[in-house]
């Protein structure tokens, strides 16, 4: 950066800047002691190093182009740094090659003579972009597909994703805590490439055998591969420069983790597809806002909507592109806003067009692919559990669908209830005792999310335990809101019991058990019944009637704290009795299945929800088991800050040294590169923006190579940390590969840094040829340099056999650079 | 000169008397009775058991925030000569006569009164009139949950009072920019800030939001800076680097400052040691440092060890083994290999001790000169009482199986062979020849012929392993992790050959001489640590509440009740003050967008300099509640209404700002400005009206009927205690 700087100085002295932004007159020589940079103060004015560097050696090309730096840039007049950007640039690739159409116009004169372009040179460069294109294209697919089909066995998640490819191929209903779209498209490219559901995955390890499964691995596959055009293609687009979008292209396409990633059955493919899709989109969109609502306007601004519903359908990161592209939306609206030359039906037309592409398209699709998850699901399977009662009616299969059950609640019943809160379960109990020292040594009550036949009570009075109440000579009686009752536990006829005791986790309640012997039990058994939402009279209804049950003695109300038992209680839930009577979902229930002979069973169809119920009802189901995926005590758990020094990389495969091991590890050389180049960026970036605030005017070229690196950096930048930092406040179990939309825009950044820094050092160098030359050589190291690093680490992507790294025999030796890598 | 001090004598004169009634009324609302109720109210039972402590120097570990506000609270007991002898066992509990509860309230009480006066200077350095400074002022006198927070030993108060005077400060600072850099005065205010800045952070760890919004206000005012091109480079720089060293630098020295002190007060060891690691217990006055005083240094070969893990979680333990083996087949049906246990035993036994021995040779006592074990060497470690070897083996681990079950060898003849040779791996060390050092050091076990890890998995066994905790081999782990750290606790040269006098030996205190002590920083930076990661039972509270509840005051907090009367002290809010806040924060938020986007289409309803008055008012009093509160939705920790307090008193101070604002740019006409300030009164009125009502659960001092008390209660949610005869 110093070379930049003191090169910034010369030009500075030798093209005497104007003293005030309209003149044009020679500078007075008081104005001089502006220039100078806040950090180099004691740097000796300008003429000296003027006489030193812009000599001789400046050729009449680049004189031109200082003395056209007399003209103040349009942007250089500001304050603030937002107010500096110049709008917009051209549309499209043909665009010139400086970042802002204002000083490109003026600079297109003085460049022509160095740059002549007539017209087949021209057609000759576009040849030339597009071959460019297709071979970085290639690239990316030839390593992506390269030994896709190794190992034959299922990889770490495949065994989950993979696994729910097969429920949409069966049409069984799952559940997950990540929205459908990932594992609906890898089902689609599963069913097209013939393979018919009937693999288990059951474990990680476990052969494929005659089953198909390259379709599916070749789909996401094909999805990595094409993050890589893309990357190429917002470089070029945000740097206008085809080495930086080179390097990028080299940087991604040599990476051993993207590559791993993307070689296998997972989500994470996809939904960086859909993140870069949308940077693209965005980018592109962006260049296109001098010509507003023309096609490729409109194109490429739904383009944007469509990935951005897209990611969001993949995974809930994808609300961080989401929060990108808003931002980005709302300052370009500002900018609009700015601009008194339009009206304001032009700007409600703008206003009304993003509205319309980025939030109600995007909302739409999003909305759609829960519609399609629905329809395809819709036969009972291993999700039923999680969700409430009137949901799983609509599954075929499951005992509610079509069910015709007994309406109104009877004594000698029998009966499961349900939690009313999301993923909480049944009331259950089973033969095994509370621990000692955990409360009163009697038998466990929990809640369970699977149906079993530890989930049926029966209802009894709680006076009597006389007569069979099956018996037909007994009338029925209907249990009544406030009624004393007695819950018995129908396998082990205990009966659901709480007292002075202290629950198991939650202190400050009270410990719930099962009690007594064949009924019989004592006073803290009785149980008072109440209906919260009593519009259906007294009676208490199956599945609609919202039910308390507050324990007679101490008062307090029957609930699940949603805590997890230890391995005693077989890490089902917690069952409390709470006295504080505040009224949560956690502390009600409801009926579920129902059997009493005694009354005659109607139809229960009219209980179907509407859609947007199902979609409410999935969200906060999938919200709380992503809440509930929390580290345990004495895990290893990977934390944000190991990921970008790539601290520890993810077993994908095997672990002894006779096993083919896969290993989940970034190119050590690419990402430390990328580490340092964020602070680098931050660093030239803050040196160039205190410059324009101490009003420093930089020379033309300089001024766009910095609106490059402010600009198109920045909105890099920003993507990284929007990818990376809310990780910090996430308190669910992270690993390694959420790092990775990261890493891509910290890719890109590097890209467009390394490019920028080193024109601006070649730019310092005075003579044309050799600064050319700089620039050639620094672009093909890097180039080089990550393409052999590459060459030693590609066994991690594509496997290896044999001794593992400590073991000088071994393919790795000498590699395991970090202690905390296991290869 | 004298016609510049005369002038303004009479305007001087005059804020001062605004200032000292509003002071003198503060202290009037805050300290009246003071030493009412004597009885344990609410969370002073938290703090007090802090007081205690700080009175005895003892050492605690208190994670719900860093120390500075604790100490101010000791320092009360310290004036009033508290010896930190009560029992805080109970809320409600009579104070014995030995506690001195008016100077233990003292403090907070003071920094409440003092809020008020700082409210009205507030708003006069954000440029507004000092009708509306006044308004602030009488706004935080009235509001009655301010009053119930500060009369008490609790920290929101003071918190508060830093916050605000960070705030105030820092104008004071910006306006004196303008006139005099550079002056002692503009020095004054801007070391002020940063200290008062420390400060709230020093009390609570939510003092650091305002921090940060005093720092991002600091900011954008230094980017200005920047832009000032009337300032030469030199001079720029050195605006910057006053300001880094005021606002960033020092307020770590001086949190830093907290924590020394802290650590000077309290030399004795305490109920919290275990939390801590050997080391910094060593360093405490009683406890291990009796233990383990004099103990030499180097462990050597035959030296006698108990070894503790460093990661200390379920509990600290020690690596322990007895003569019960591992049964034969556990519950699951899986095969063990019926060797004796090893454990980690949260207690001191006999059983914890262990022999380092060289592989090469059989004696087990210490050679002279002691042989010291260094980094990478290969040991044996033999369990004290019963002479068997430490042993991993390929066997699943009794509750963990996917990692190695350690056991002490015993040889059944069954043609499993005796692994039990470890690699010594130091990993403080620094250089690659360090010695093991007793306490000092943080070794790692590897074990030779499987390279598994020593660790403690920290789970429970079942009723065969008495309930000790699960240690492991771990075979798949290479990073670091705490749990597969370990460091000799008590330690001496073993001596006896015979094990019948070495199992004497065994069970005698350790003993030699040697001394040593841990840096300020490395105490500090385990204490903080500490701090942070120590985990306190989330619990349901019957009061605690969701942020949601705060803006409209759904929701209050039964702080006390008489034991015979119906007199009671709640933690609640005056409902007008509340809402009409929450109002005009929302105003605010309206109107700043309003003009601001009219500002960008070139219509400026204000003059230049109103408008920035406006922004800055809005960037600290609503930025202020904004940093106060919404962070407050990020948290998993049970919360409480008095959390809302400092944003509440943000809120307040917008309050004014926004009524003189629609006052004079709103409203068109003299008659619509009347009418304006008659409602104003009104409102003004009625707050008073609230505020009065609401006295007697403020300051518990009248016991009130049950019809009365149903009268207060307003609201279905507000849980108001009637005692039923």
């Amino acid at each position: 950066m110093l070379c930049a700087t003191s090169r910034l100085l010369a030009a500075r002295a030798a093209s005497a800047l104007p003293a005030h932004p309209r003149g044009r007159g020679p500078a007075p020589r008081s104005r001089r002691r502006e220039l100078h940079f806040p950090g180099h103060p004691e740097l000796p004015p300008g003429d000296l190093l003027a006489g030193r560097f812009a000599g001789p050696s400046v050729s009449t090309g680049r004189r031109a182009i200082l003395r056209r730096g007399r003209m103040p840039p349009a942007a250089g007049g500001g304050l603030a740094g937002s107010e500096l950007r110049p709008r917009r640039g051209r549309c499209g690739s043909q665009a010139a090659r400086a970042a802002g159409r204002d000083v490109a116009t003026e600079t297109a004169t003085a460049r022509s003579p160095k740059r002549p372009a007539p017209l087949s040179s021209r057609r000759f460069e576009a040849a030339g972009r597009w071959a460019l294109l297709a071979l970085v294209t290639l690239t990316s697919f030839a390593t992506r597909f390269h030994r896709l089909d190794q190992p034959p066995h299922i990889c770490w998640d495949e065994t989950h994703f993979g696994k729910m490819g097969s429920y949409y191929i069966n049409r069984t209903f799952f559940f997950d805590v990540h929205p459908p779209l990932g594992k609906m498209l890898i089902g689609l490219a599963g069913y097209l490439s013939g393979y018919d559901g009937t693999f288990l995955f059951q474990k990680p390890g476990d052969n494929y055998e005659h089953h198909s499964y390259m379709g599916m691995r070749g789909f996401c596959a094909f999805l990595g591969s094409m993050l890589i055009p893309l990357a190429y293609l917002t470089v070029l687009e945000l740097s206008r420069s085809l080495p930086a979008a080179l390097l990028t292209a080299a940087l991604l396409t040599f990476d051993t983790g993207c590559l791993t990633l993307s070689q296998y059955i997972l989500l994470d493919p996809i939904l960086m597809f859909f993140i870069m899709a949308a940077m693209l989109s965005m980018v592109k969109y962006n260049s296109c806002a001098n010509r507003p609502f023309s096609a490729p306007w409109w194109f490429w601004l739904s383009l944007t909507g469509v990935n951005l519903a897209g990611a969001l359908g993949v995974k809930f990161v994808g609300l961080f592109i989401i929060l990108q592209v808003g931002w980005n939306t709302l300052s370009d609206l500002w900018h609009l806003f700015g601009d008194l030359s339009l009206s304001m039906v032009t700007l409600g037309k703008h206003l009304t067009a993003r509205i319309l592409c980025l939030i109600v398209l995007p909302l739409a699709l999003y909305i759609a692919t829960y519609a399609v998850h629905f329809m395809v699901l819709n036969k009972s399977g291993p999700g039923d559990g999680f969700f409430s009662s009137a949901f799983q009616a609509r599954l075929s299969g499951n005992n509610l669908h079509n069910a015709s059950i007994p309406e109104h609640l009877a004594y000698g019943s029998m009966i499961t209830v349900k939690n009313l809160r999301m993923a909480i379960g049944y009331l259950h109990s089973h033969r095994h005792f509370y621990p000692e020292g955990v409360g009163a040594r009697q038998q466990q009550v929990t809640t369970y999310l699977h149906k079993d036949y530890n989930n049926l009570w029966i209802i009894k009075k709680h006076n009597s335990n006389s007569a069979d109440p099956l018996d037909p000579s007994h009338p029925v009686e209907f249990v009544r809101h406030g009624d004393i009752i007695r819950l018995e536990h129908k396998e082990t006829s205990r009966n659901l019991h709480s007292h002075y005791h202290e629950a198991p986790l939650t202190r400050k309640h009270y410990q719930v058990t099962g009690y007594g012997i064949n009924g019989s039990g004592d006073s803290n058994d009785f149980w008072r019944i109440e209906v919260i939402n009593r519009k259906f009279g007294n009676r208490i209804k199956v599945l609609r009637s919202r039910i308390r049950l507050i324990h007679l003695v101490t008062g307090c109300v029957l609930g699940s704290s949603g805590k997890v038992l230890p391995k005693w209680g077989w890490e089902q839930l917690e069952v409390t009795c709470t006295p504080y009577l505040k009224e949560t979902l956690s502390s009600i229930w409801n009926v579920e299945d129902h059997i009493n002979p005694k009354l005659p069973n109607i139809s229960l169809e009219v209980l179907q929800p509407s859609f947007p119920e199902i979609m409410l009802e999935s969200h906060l189901v999938m919200i709380r088991g992503n809440n509930g995926l929390k580290p345990k005590d004495n895990e290893f758990t990977s934390k944000p800050w190991h990921w970008p020094i790539n601290f520890q990389g993810l077993r994908f495969s095997g672990v002894n040294d006779t096993d083919f091991r896969v290993y989940l590890l970034g190119n050590p050389v690419i990402w430390w590169l990328n580490l340092l180049s964020i602070a680098l960026y931050i660093l030239s970036a803050s040196i160039f923006a205190v410059a324009v605030q101490r009003g420093a005017h930089l020379p033309v070229k300089v001024e766009g190579l910095s609106q490059v690196l402010l600009r198109g950096g920045g909105q890099l930048l920003f993507g990284w940390m929007m990818h990376y930092f809310p990780f910090f406040l996430m308190g669910r179990v992270l690993y390694f590969h959420h790092y990775f939309p990261a890493m891509l825009f910290s890719s890109m950044l590097t890209g467009l840094l390394w490019d920028t820094l080193l024109r601006l050092c070649a730019w310092s160098l005075a003579s044309y040829p050799l600064a050319r030359c700089v620039h050639v050589l620094g672009i093909l190291t890097l180039l080089l340099g990550t393409a052999y690093s590459f060459y030693l680490f590609h066994p991690l992507a594509y496997g290896m056999v044999g001794p593992l790294a400590q073991d000088p025999q071994s393919p790795m030796a000498g590699l395991r650079w970090l202690e905390s890598w296991d290869f | 000169m004298l016609g510049f001090l005369q002038h303004p004598v009479m305007v001087t004169a005059e804020v001062n008397l605004n200032m000292v009634a509003l002071t003198a009324m503060g202290l009037l609302s805050r300290l009246w009775q003071l030493a009412y109720p004597r009885a344990v109210v609410f969370d002073e039972v938290y703090y007090g058991q802090y007081i205690s402590f700080y009175m005895k120097r003892i050492f605690f570990l208190d994670g719900s925030g860093p120390p500075f506000g604790h100490m101010l609270l000791a320092l009360g007991g310290y004036l009033g000569g508290f010896d930190g002898n009560f029992l805080w066992n109970r809320i409600g509990a009579e104070y014995s006569s030995n506690v001195p509860v008016w100077s233990l309230r003292l403090l907070p009480a003071l920094s409440g009164a003092l809020s008020v006066p700082m409210a009205y200077e507030i708003v006069r350095e954000l440029g507004f009139s000092h009708c509306a400074a006044t308004g602030a002022a009488l706004l935080v006198l009235i509001e009655n949950a301010l009053i119930t927070q500060s009369r008490l030993m609790l920290l929101e108060s003071v918190l508060i009072f830093f916050n605000l005077l960070a705030v105030l400060s820092y104008l004071k600072f910006s306006n004196s920019q303008k006139h005099r850099p550079f002056s002692p005065r503009w020095w004054f205010w801007l070391v002020l800030t940063g200290v008062a800045c420390s400060c709230a952070v020093g009390i609570k760890y939510v003092g650091v939001f305002t921090y940060l919004l005093v720092l991002g206000v600091a900011a954008v005012h230094a980017w200005h800076v920047i832009g000032d091109q009337t300032l030469s480079n030199v001079r720029v720089l050195c605006h910057l680097l006053a300001r880094a060293a005021a606002l960033v630098v020092l307020p770590i020295l001086v949190y830093l400052l907290f924590f020394y002190i802290h650590l000077l007060l309290l030399y004795r060891s305490g109920p919290h040691d275990q939390i801590m690691s050997s080391a910094f217990q060593a360093s405490l006055e009683g406890g291990l440092a009796r233990v383990t005083q004099g103990q030499p240094l180097e462990v050597a070969f035959g030296s006698q060890v108990t070894l503790k893990n460093v990661f200390g979680q379920p509990v600290p333990c020690w690596l322990h083994s007895h003569q019960s083996t591992y049964p034969m087949i556990y519950e699951n049906g899986r095969g063990s290999s019926h060797q004796q246990q090893v454990t980690c035993y949260p207690f001191k036994d006999v059983n914890n001790w262990w022999i380092v021995k060289d592989p090469g040779r059989h004696q087990l006592v210490v050679n002279n000169p002691p042989r010291p074990v260094r980094h990478g060497d290969v040991v044996q470690l033999v369990h004290g009482m019963t002479t068997r070897l430490l042993n991993t083996h390929d066997v699943a681990a009794p509750l963990s199986p996917h990692a190695q079950e350690v056991s002490c060898y015993v040889d059944y003849n069954i043609s499993m062979p005796p692994q039990n040779l470890w690699r010594l791996d130091i990993v403080n060390r620094e250089s690659d020849t360090d010695v093991w050092k007793t306490i000092l050091s943080e070794v790692r076990f590897v074990h030779v012929n499987t390279s598994a890890i020593l660790k403690l998995s920290g789970v429970p066994l079942p009723d065969w392993g008495f309930r000790q905790l699960e240690v492991v081999g771990e075979k798949l782990f290479r990073g670091y992790h705490e749990s597969t750290v370990w460091n000799v606790e008590e330690h001496r040269y073993g001596r006896s050959q015979e094990q019948k006098e070495r199992e004497l030996e065994l069970h005698s205190p350790t003993q030699v001489d040697i001394s040593r002590n841990l840096s300020f920083m490395a105490r500090f930076s385990e204490l903080q640590w500490r701090m942070l990661t120590v985990r306190s039972d989330d619990s349901e509270h019957k009061y605690s509440s969701t942020p949601l509840d705060w803006v409209m005051l759904d929701t209050n907090i039964a702080y006390w009740l008489h034991p015979r009367t119906s007199a009671q002290i709640h933690l609640l809010g005056n409902v007008v003050i509340w809402a009409s806040a929450s109002l005009a924060t929302l105003a605010y938020a309206l109107l700043f967008v309003w003009y601001l986007l009219r500002r960008r289409r070139r219509v400026c309803d204000l003059p230049e300099d109103r408008w920035l008055r406006w922004v800055l008012a809005g960037a600290l009093c609503a930025g202020g509640w904004a940093v106060n509160y919404l962070p407050f939705f990020l948290m998993e920790k049970t919360l409480f209404l008095y959390h809302y307090l400092p944003a509440l008193t943000f809120q307040i101070l917008l309050l004014p700002v926004v009524l003189e604002h629609v006052s004079d740019h709103l409203c068109r006409s003299q008659l619509q400005r009347s009418l304006f300030t008659a409602l104003v009164v009104a409102w003004f009125t009625s707050a008073c009206h609230v505020s009065n009502m609401l006295r007697p659960l403020t300051y518990g001092d009248r016991p009130l009927s049950p019809s009365e008390l149903k009268a207060l209660r307003w609201k279905d949610s507000w849980d108001i205690l009637i005692r039923r005869y």
